[in-house]
């Protein structure tokens, strides 16, 4: 009994300490499959705000290579490149689905799906897409840790089984 | 799947007749030095039936506008020798040909030339004019003009011998994944032509067409432009309108086409 006690108390804790802080790109711990075990933004998803940045192109932009059956009627014109994730929290969990969005090329060697959550490394980095040089050494992730913890959240809502 | 439906999907087997008796080799077998592809196909067989139609007929094309006011120019005497281009290259008939080996090696220069090279050497150094920008009006204009002669002759750009080593530079970019977006013009052309990208339907990204009439901005548009749009829509840091590196771009790019008729002005969306 007092040993349950103590080992939920610890779990408490560590669960404490991560939403404390978010995890900077540099810091995010993948499995040896590319997956990430712990929230990057240490709050909660929100599926509403994930379906926006998937289907906005200023933001994630994923239905330029994806297409989600579940958004076809307000969103038109959805690309061919990925496969379409309609059902794809049967096939991934929550840590996968992280992993695959933050940087994909971990989980899928040489893909073409860009890396969400990544900031150096790059060829040629530019401005945006202004065609100029990047000003800064690292550049801003293609989204912050919330925005790919949403878009998590609204991913895992695509089940068809 | 459920697509919008405001993509007109075009005949995959469509021919290409221009003016109802010019017929262009729009798809053929892939040149040996193209490792990955089976087939070369034109760019104009991606395009919706209506786009693909304003091709079909110089009437229709709205790029032979620009192709006559490039005749007044080829005309027009400039510059301090007080010549034109028709004083010493008669008419602009003298260069069938030219396109289709297009760039290549300038065994004066020492380097590979495009044709805007070609031009503006005439103009400062034949003509004593000035040198026209690399996208002016005058010089995609005028490589409208020149294009069109070879209309329908297979492109057959030379890429051994001293133009091997730029050519090889022009490789290794194509298939450089440059940009926060990590995209070689590989990813798009060569592994995923056919499927869509949000609603642009991804070509082959041949220059055999070029310079290319493209509705959306109304006007002809050089072959580094094209290039430029492409490189920035990667999150890249792009290259200059007549750097070495692009240069070397065209001339890679325009080998993947050999074979291919040359189509200049074709029109494009
Ligand atoms: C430029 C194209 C491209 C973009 C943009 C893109 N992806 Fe992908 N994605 C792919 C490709 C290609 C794959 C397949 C992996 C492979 O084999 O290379 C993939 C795989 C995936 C998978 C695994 C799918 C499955 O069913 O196994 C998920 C999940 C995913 N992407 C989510 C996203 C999200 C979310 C975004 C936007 C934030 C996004 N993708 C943006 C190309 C893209
Ligand atoms: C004073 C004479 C002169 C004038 C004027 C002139 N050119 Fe030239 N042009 C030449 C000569 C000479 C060559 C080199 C031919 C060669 O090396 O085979 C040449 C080469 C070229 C070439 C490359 C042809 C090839 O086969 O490699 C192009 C393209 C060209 N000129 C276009 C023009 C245009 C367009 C104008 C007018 C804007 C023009 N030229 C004006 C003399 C002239
Ligand atoms: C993110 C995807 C993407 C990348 C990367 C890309 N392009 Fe494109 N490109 C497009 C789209 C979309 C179009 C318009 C539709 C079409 O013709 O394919 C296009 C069109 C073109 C065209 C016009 C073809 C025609 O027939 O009019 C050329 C040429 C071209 N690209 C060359 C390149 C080169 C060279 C690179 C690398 C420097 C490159 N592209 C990289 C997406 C891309």
């Amino acid at each position: 009994m007092k040993r349950i006690t103590l080992s939920a108390t610890c779990l408490m804790a560590s669960v404490g300490l991560v939403s404390a802080a978010e995890v900077a790109p540099e810091n995010v711990e993948y499995d040896e499959y590319g997956a990430v075990a712990v929230s990057l933004s240490g709050t909660a998803g929100d599926a509403a705000a994930g379906r926006v940045v998937v289907s906005t192109k200023s933001q994630g932009n994923c239905v330029s290579c994806h297409a989600i059956s579940e958004l076809a009627e307000e969103v038109p014109f959805h690309g061919e490149v990925g496969p379409p994730l309609d059902g794809v929290a049967d096939r991934w969990g929550e840590a996968e689905i992280r992993g695959i969005v933050a940087n994909a090329k971990i989980t899928y060697d040489g893909t073409i799906m860009p890396s969400f959550y990544k900031t150096t490394g790059y060829i040629r980095p530019g401005d945006a897409y202004t065609g100029k040089a990047a000003t800064t050494d690292t550049l801003p992730p293609l989204l912050t840790s919330q925005q790919i913890e949403d878009v998590v959240a609204y991913l895992m809502t695509l089940k068809e089984e | 799947l459920a697509l919008g439906a405001g993509i007109a999907s075009a005949d995959e087997d469509a021919a290409l007749i221009i003016n109802g008796e010019t017929e262009m080799v729009v798809r053929t077998e892939a040149p040996a030095h193209l490792e990955n592809m089976d087939e070369i196909r034109s760019g104009w067989t991606f395009r919706s039936a209506e786009t693909q139609a304003l091709q079909m007929d110089d009437f229709d094309n709205p790029g032979m506008i620009f192709v006559d006011q490039a005749i007044d120019t080829w005309n027009q005497v400039s510059g301090s020798e007080e010549k034109s281009c028709a004083s010493c290259h008669e008419g602009p008939e003298s260069m069938k040909g030219l396109r289709t080996q297009m760039p290549k090696w300038n065994e004066a220069a020492g380097e590979v030339w495009t044709t805007e090279m070609y031009i503006n050497d005439c103009r400062e150094n034949r003509m004593g004019a000035d040198k026209w920008g690399w996208n002016a009006k005058d010089m995609v204009n005028m490589t409208a003009l020149i294009a069109l002669q070879s209309r329908g002759m297979p492109m057959n750009v030379a890429i051994d011998g001293p133009a091997q080593a730029t050519w090889e530079q022009g490789k290794e970019m194509y298939y450089t994944r440059y940009g926060q977006l990590e995209l070689s013009c590989a990813n798009c052309h060569e592994d995923n032509y056919d499927n869509l990208i949000r609603a642009d339907h991804l070509s082959q990204g041949q220059i055999n067409g070029f310079p290319a009439y493209r509705l959306k901005n109304a006007k002809l548009n050089s072959i580094h432009a094209r290039f430029k749009g492409c490189v920035r829509d990667t999150r890249a840091e792009t290259f200059k309108e007549g750097s070495p590196e692009f240069i070397a771009l065209e001339l890679y790019v325009a080998s993947r086409a050999n074979g291919l008729s040359s189509e200049g002005p074709s029109v494009r969306n």
